[in-house]
């Protein structure tokens, strides 16, 4: 019940679900009857689902149950997973991710930011310019009117301008992470996955990216995984619940929160289980 | 005293005992090398010693210069011919190579480093030697062919070592970078490279130790005179060589020149040392 309570109260939610009133909702990525396995194991159960544009959904459920798996499918960073079988469609844009879309270019489409903040042994600076290098992108001013926005797109701007030749290891873990956002937002990516994204960080760094992840939705789908369920309240205007693989139910936050249909979101969104 | 406090004990002065004999092993090389070899320096002199370009005991003439431009020209040159396939190869068994290709190249690398010296110098003397003799100029016995022998011989080393370099680098580094769109190989040369740079360079100066120290093989190939080479298809004599080929028969003055060299080849090999756990630390404070 503590989570409804804090909805209630929280304007970030009720601005989200503002912005969106009345406005056609268009699809970004979505997601039909796709069964995932890992060797024997069967981590997704026939999972449909799609993500409106320019909208924050979350993916809840207990550990285990697959969130993690299915965010992974969406980019295919689970090819890098021996014995990892996928069926069933994945479109961005309505193109199968898997047969129309090479995968390097897919990853540039919809970026990721992990649970640990991984930035490379390298400068501030090159850990911007990485991707857009990647993609072809040599020339200096070019690249560094990227890395400016970037770091401002990720609110981090104005901590490390100073020191953007400096090493990125040198930064704290809320600001690795933000640099993480930063790097994977130069390549101007259409959708962004977080992966816990804050599950390692302090309060006060979680607080900092769960705002900035509000800002983010104007102009990027983001689709996060977060074990916390306030955050999801906090910050999504969709939420999808898992259950064992199985994609139990999903919906407005606001809904499945307050009037969940099905007993088993209604068990755990409630603190009864997970 | 309890049992347990005696085996305590005992454990205690058997390692010290064990540790001991490394330590003194070093000690005793160094004060056997120094108290022989600095007083000969002295009597030849220091600069005619270490400066002097002609080395011709029969006149009682001292000068190891060819010697140390030989020594430098052929670790060189090894390292030329040896550091780019060796860290080429590290990265493909790490990075590239499937089960079964890495199950026949990471045992033929282990080979590679068990095969005594003196079977490359056969190696050496009946296929680089006659290659060169062949296909290019001069006798064979050359600095050419000692490089690239002694490129082949540091290969294993350089491989291990780089490779558990790479092995070593956070996998979230790989994904991070694929996740950015980057293909394989530029998340490969472009991230896990230069995150894995000072254990590459620890591999390359480990190597270095390897072909300055190495003598037998180099003896049987490289002609051995005591002159700066022209060209590489000159002979060449390193530091290990003038040693070994004359220590047998010299007394005197002359032995103790020889040792002498040892001394200098001594101060290189520790100056690499240094080098290499400069890097170490360097690689660990990042």
């Amino acid at each position: 019940m503590e989570a409804v309570e804090e909805k209630m109260v929280t304007p970030t939610f009720i601005r989200g679900a503002e912005a969106h009133r009345g406005e056609e909702v268009q699809t970004k990525m979505e997601v039909r009857n796709l069964d995932l396995h890992y060797g024997n194991f069967h981590a997704l159960k026939d999972v449909t689902l799609v993500f409106p544009e320019n909208e924050v959904t979350a993916l809840i459920g207990p550990s285990g149950c697959g969130k993690s798996t299915l965010l992974k499918t969406l980019n295919r960073m689970n090819d890098l997973v021996d014995g990892c079988k996928v069926t069933g469609a994945i479109e961005l844009d309505g193109k199968d991710a898997y047969k129309d879309i090479d995968v390097n270019d897919l990853r540039r489409r919809v970026g990721m930011v992990f649970q640990q903040p991984n930035p490379f042994p390298m400068s501030i600076y090159d850990n911007i310019a990485f991707g857009p290098r990647t993609h072809g992108i040599k020339k200096k001013d070019e690249l560094d009117v990227i890395v400016e926005q970037s770091l401002r797109d990720a609110a981090i701007w104005d901590e490390v301008k100073d020191r953007l030749k400096k090493s990125a290891l040198g930064l704290s873990g809320g600001q690795q992470q933000r640099l993480c956002i930063a790097r994977a937002l130069a390549v101007r990516p259409e959708v962004l996955l977080l992966d816990e994204s804050t599950s390692a960080l302090d309060p006060i760094s979680t607080a900092k990216i769960e705002e900035l992840v509000g800002q983010l939705a104007s102009k990027y789908t983001v689709i996060m995984v977060t074990h916390n369920m306030l955050q999801a309240i906090r910050v999504s205007t969709k939420t999808a619940f898992f259950l064992l693989g199985e994609m139990v139910e999903a919906g407005d936050t606001d809904t499945l929160f307050t009037h969940p249909q099905d007993s088993r979101t209604a068990d755990y969104v409630s603190g009864r289980f997970g | 005293m309890s049992g347990s406090a005696i085996k305590e004990n005992v454990a205690r002065v058997l390692f010290i005992i064990a540790a001991a004999i490394s330590i003194l092993a070093v000690a005793l090389i160094c004060v056997f090398l120094f108290v022989n070899g600095i007083p000969a320096m002295a009597t030849i002199g220091v600069p005619e010693f270490l400066f002097g370009t002609t080395w011709k005991p029969t006149s009682g003439i001292y000068g190891i210069f060819p010697m140390i431009v030989g020594s430098i020209y052929v670790t060189a040159g090894a390292i030329l011919v040896g550091v780019p396939a060796g860290v080429l190869t590290a990265i493909f068994l790490s990075r590239f190579a499937n089960e079964r290709i890495s199950a026949i190249l990471r045992p033929g690398v282990e080979l590679l480093a068990g095969i005594p010296s003196v079977v490359y110098g056969f190696f050496g003397i009946m296929v680089i030697v006659p290659f060169i003799r062949i296909n290019m100029t001069g006798r064979g016995f050359s600095l050419l062919a000692a490089a690239v022998l002694l490129g082949i011989m540091i290969l294993p080393t350089i491989i291990t070592v780089a490779k558990n370099a790479l092995d070593a680098v956070p996998k979230s580094y790989y994904e991070g970078a694929v996740a950015l769109g980057a293909t394989h190989e530029r998340a490969v040369f472009n991230v896990l490279v230069p995150a894995a740079f000072s254990g590459i360079m620890a591999a390359i100066v480990l190597g270095v130790g390897r072909a300055i120290g190495e003598t037998m093989a180099v003896v049987m190939v490289a002609g051995n005179q005591p002159v700066i080479p022209g060209s590489v298809f000159d002979g060449v004599r390193t530091m290990t060589a003038n040693i070994v080929m004359e220590m047998g028969y010299a007394a005197d003055l002359h032995r103790g020149a020889l040792i002498a060299t040892g001394v200098v080849l001594f101060v290189f090999v520790m100056l690499i040392s240094l080098l290499f756990s400069a890097i170490k630390k360097r690689g660990e404070v990042r």
